[in-house]
């Protein structure tokens, strides 16, 4: 935790303002430097979205505001923000001056509560913590400081669920994967609260966030924190599913223990899973002569230098839809201490058929991890390689003449609108996107 | 009085330097009026947008040196830009034709507990770590809010790495907060390379620095007609180059609010000249800016050779396109100089120029001559822009801007921008390299282009038909200049 750190793949806590541009018609204001904004936008930003980028209001810290106090100049650009952007919930997120100043931002958001104007605050500063870490605080400022004004006389509504997956905009494929998962969840009978990007209602679906039968966390560890503070604020139980389930093998185990936690019928879920199946494992047995016959090499062997879920989500996916061997995984999502334990023990049951051991090292100086596999694919000279990472790996990709899926921030090697990897479609996609990489370096 | 002093650590801010300002609702000429008497004001804005700080323009200096690393002594926040320079850096060396490196760029990673106990010793961990994992030639260190705000001695950690590892180790004091002029980050950067890497001059050359962001080549073919070799300073040159840059025979200033301070620098410490004449835009401005480089290098016979041939080869072109753009008006964004130069582009391509929004204004430059003064020549030479105003990249000013003016035509030099223009279904055109649109080839580049974007509007009013827009009806029916100062809509002009 907190060294130097090599090719970033993650940004600050005020990385937090992407959740707010993903939610429908959010809006972030920024109390923080100048820069702060552009620098979050340039290494997860896909465009300005709504109100996010250049739109996205931000008090510009001068040295004044920061000998001074920045207190009224926020007072000013929150009640201006109202009047100029056209929202439907505005959240502010403090930067590193302002925490280190102090500003009372409490004191000056709550001004604008007090008259029910629709607005949260977060108190970050950048130095405090990453993103992975303040997405959690994000959603549950919302939570209890606007969602909960609205909590009377609450009744559960039966099979409606909160989603609470990867994080959004860190989440290249964020969008896509929401979409893949409200469809999949929907599937099975559920009645989906998906928050955040194109298939949500927006601020009025947060609203119902404390009428959920249950909730459903779909990711490692960054966000957990959500669904145990909804299960201590509302008494709504959750289920925890530790990755990403890319594929037809763990998109059914998901759904299962999915339909049973929700107590789903369970003739449903299996008709809906196997569906699902039969059409996925119709395209692989219509390639699987590809993928077994093709004579000129295609990727044996694979590296990761991704976040946890990926990491965990892919391995499980190459390893039994594709027969793509995990060599060293690099999890860069800073990983507390606490989680990594169960983290290598869902790596140890990545195979149903033997004991495999796959090497994980959790280190967010992903300059470190490139080194690492440069010298470790010297044992492998006779596989083709496949690294998922993100851009900053083109160059040892190149080196190697390994393929590259790009998986990570920051993407720039290819373009993102709703593509996504996780359930039965995506798993699909995945393995269009790796072969297509693979038979494009052909003659 | 001198602004330039290398014995300091960190460059004097701009707005305390050069008087800029980053506020102003009016006409050009009024402008150029206020800032030959000084008579210009800054003023606060009561609502205001995320703009970019010091850092990402001091970075962008340092991050292409080919044989150095960069050290963001920060939370991990402020280096968001690494990968997107790093892109850049790539793409441009194959450009180059030159071998694929990664940038290599190393952040401190400061957290809470640092900001507490002090970061100086990560920070010295950092440039050993990076040392041992690139071997480069120097290292610059990049301060941020953070580290500015726990106030460490930095100075004696770089110094002491210096001396142990026998290469510059040098910092860039470019703390966001340090000054509201964004650019002033160049000038931080060049403040760096000045005191820390290039050395006084050992012999003549015949070089002629260009100081410019990592833009085409344009200019080797007419400086090698005068004699002399150009040399594109600071990205992609090596450390050994920037040592000897004090060795040209002449400083050429591509976009006098980038390279100012280098300039001037280079002639105050070095005696370099600075080539003091508004860039090669627009076949009138590249008459005269090759009258004066003629000048200065005493080839004066050249320059009208080069003159002659240039009108001969592109002019007729350019005239015939002129014709299409007649009675068109025009919109122009874009940063201080660049956008001015810009101005004069479309004049001389028959556009009517109505409205600029520009993101700061320097009422001078630091070598305190006047013969720098883009925005005067362009009024004095094409008439006044009746829209002028300085709007510190506030997109929502731009917007209302746009929505009263409703040009024919925008052109833009900055992301967030341009989309606006196409958002109300306005052809806009952006244009990343700022040497493209230099030389008699570049009017003539620039007005193909235009021609194109003119041309394809059916995607501009296809999707201006399905384009999002979170400003308020009541923001669009303000001044632009509505938050600029006390709010009477007419911004810092009176």
């Amino acid at each position: 935790m907190g060294q130097t750190i090599e090719q970033p793949r993650f940004t600050c806590a005020l990385g937090s303002c992407q959740s707010v541009v993903a939610i429908k018609k959010g809006v972030p204001i920024l109390h923080s430097g100048p820069g702060c904004g552009v620098q979050v936008e340039r290494l997860i930003g896909q465009g300005e979205g709504y109100a996010g980028g250049s739109t996205m209001p931000c008090t510009n810290a001068e040295e004044a505001d920061v000998v001074f106090g920045g207190e009224k100049k926020l007072r000013n650009v929150i009640e201006n923000s109202f009047k100029v952007i056209d929202g439907d919930l505005y959240v502010v997120i403090t930067g590193c001056t302002a925490a280190i100043t102090g500003d009372d931002v409490a004191a000056v958001v709550g001004e604008f509560q007090n008259d029910d104007k629709p607005i949260v605050y977060v108190e970050e500063g950048g130095f405090k913590s990453n993103n992975y870490a303040s997405h959690s605080r994000l959603v549950k400022a919302i939570i209890d400081q606007y969602v909960d004004k609205f909590n009377e006389d609450r009744e559960v509504i039966p099979k409606l669920v909160n989603v609470f997956a990867n994080i959004p905009y860190q989440d290249p494929f964020w969008n896509g994967n929401l979409e893949q998962l409200k469809r999949i969840l929907m599937g099975i009978g559920l009645k989906v609260n998906i928050l955040f990007g194109n298939e949500s209602e927006g601020v009025s679906e947060w609203k119902t966030i404390p009428q959920a039968q249950f909730n459903l966390f779909v990711g490692s560890w960054a966000g957990l924190d959500i669904v145990k503070h909804l299960k201590r604020k509302y008494g709504t139980p959750y289920l925890h599913f530790p990755y990403s389930p890319i594929g037809a093998k763990e998109t059914s185990k998901f759904l299962r223990e999915v339909g049973e936690f929700a107590g789903l019928d369970k003739d449903e879920v299996e008709a809906y899973v196997d569906r699902e199946e039969k059409k996925f494992y119709t395209h692989i047995d219509k390639m699987a002569s590809f993928m077994l016959e093709f004579r000129y090499g295609i990727p044996r062997r694979f590296y990761s230098i991704a976040d946890t879920s990926y990491t965990l989500g892919f391995s499980k996916f190459l390893l039994n839809e594709l027969g793509i061997i995990p060599g060293i995984q690099f999890i860069v999502d800073d990983v507390p201490e606490k989680y990594q334990e169960s983290i290598l023990e869902e790596f140890s049951k990545i195979s149903d058929l033997q004991t495999r051991t796959v090497q994980v090292v959790f280190d967010p100086d992903a300059g470190l991890a490139q080194q690492k596999i440069l010298e470790d694919a010297k044992d492998y000279s006779d596989k083709r390689l496949l690294i998922l990472g993100s851009s900053w790996d083109k160059h040892i990709a190149d080196e190697l003449h390994a393929d590259l899926l790009i998986i990570s921030v920051p993407v720039q090697h290819r373009l993102v609108m709703n593509c996504g990897y996780l359930g039965y479609e995506g798993g699909l996609r995945a393995i269009e996107d790796i072969y297509d990489r693979v038979l494009a370096t052909y003659r | 009085m001198s602004t330039i002093n290398i014995k300091e650590p960190s460059v004097v801010i701009r707005e305390k330097r050069l008087g800029t300002i980053n506020a102003f609702t009016g006409t050009a000429s009024e402008i150029v009026e206020k800032s030959a008497k000084g008579e210009l004001k800054d003023c606060k804005r009561k609502f205001s947008q995320c703009l970019g700080c010091n850092q990402q323009q001091a970075f962008c200096q340092l991050a292409m040196i080919r044989d150095a690393a960069v050290i963001n002594h920060a939370p991990i926040g402020c280096s968001g830009e690494f990968a997107d320079f790093n892109f850049t850096y790539r793409v441009e060396q194959a450009r180059r034709k030159l071998p694929p490196e990664l940038g290599r760029y190393f952040s401190t990673n400061i957290t809470e507990k640092d900001t507490v106990f002090g970061a100086a010793k990560k920070l010295e961990e950092t440039i050993k770590l990076a040392y041992d994992r690139v071997h480069p030639n120097a290292i610059f260190v990049t301060t941020s809010c953070a580290s500015g705000i726990i106030g460490e001695d930095i100075e004696a950690v770089v110094d002491k790495a210096s001396e142990e590892l026998g290469i510059p180790v040098v910092t860039c004091n470019c703390e966001g907060f340090r000054s509201k002029i964004w650019t002033t980050g160049f000038d931080a950067a060049y403040h760096t390379v000045l005191r820390g890497i290039v050395k006084p001059a050992e012999k003549k050359t015949n070089k002629i620095n260009i100081i410019n962001f990592w833009g085409s080549h344009v200019f080797d073919e007419i400086i090698e007609r005068f004699g002399y070799e150009a040399q594109y300073i600071v990205p992609f040159s090596t450390v050994e180059q920037l040592k000897h840059a004090s060795e040209a025979a002449a400083t050429i200033h591509i976009c006098p609010s980038l390279s100012t301070y280098m300039g001037a620098g280079l002639n105050q410490l070095h005696g370099v000249p600075e080539v003091l004449v508004p860039p090669a835009y627009g076949v009138a401005g590249t008459d005269r800016w090759l009258r004066a480089l003629g000048k200065v290098l005493g080839k004066e016979d050249i320059a009208e050779e080069i003159i002659k041939e240039g009108h001969e080869k592109y002019v007729p072109e350019i005239e015939k396109l002129k014709e299409k753009f007649k009675g068109k008006r025009a919109y122009v964004t874009a940063g201080a100089a660049h956008g001015q130069a810009l101005i004069t582009l479309l004049n001389e391509l028959g556009f009517e120029v109505v409205g600029a929004a520009v993101f700061h204004h320097d009422p001078v430059y630091d070598s305190g001559d006047d013969k720098l003064d883009i925005l005067g020549q362009a009024v004095k030479n094409y008439g006044d822009v009746p829209d002028y105003r300085v709007c510190n990249k506030q997109a929502c000013e731009l917007v209302n801007a746009l929505n009263r003016i409703k040009p024919d035509f925008i052109l833009a030099r900055h992301g967030g921008m341009t989309l606006w223009g196409a958002k109300f279904g306005i052809p806009s055109l952006l244009i990343g390299d700022e040497q493209f649109g230099i030389g008699y080839q570049g009017a003539l580049n620039y007005a193909r282009r235009i021609e194109d974007t003119l041309d394809s509007i059916e995607f501009i009013k296809n999707y201006s038909k399905h384009a999002s827009n979170p400003y308020t009806k009541w923001w669009l029916e303000q001044d632009p200049g509505y938050f600029q100062g006390d709010g009477s809509g007419r911004g810092c002009a009176r």
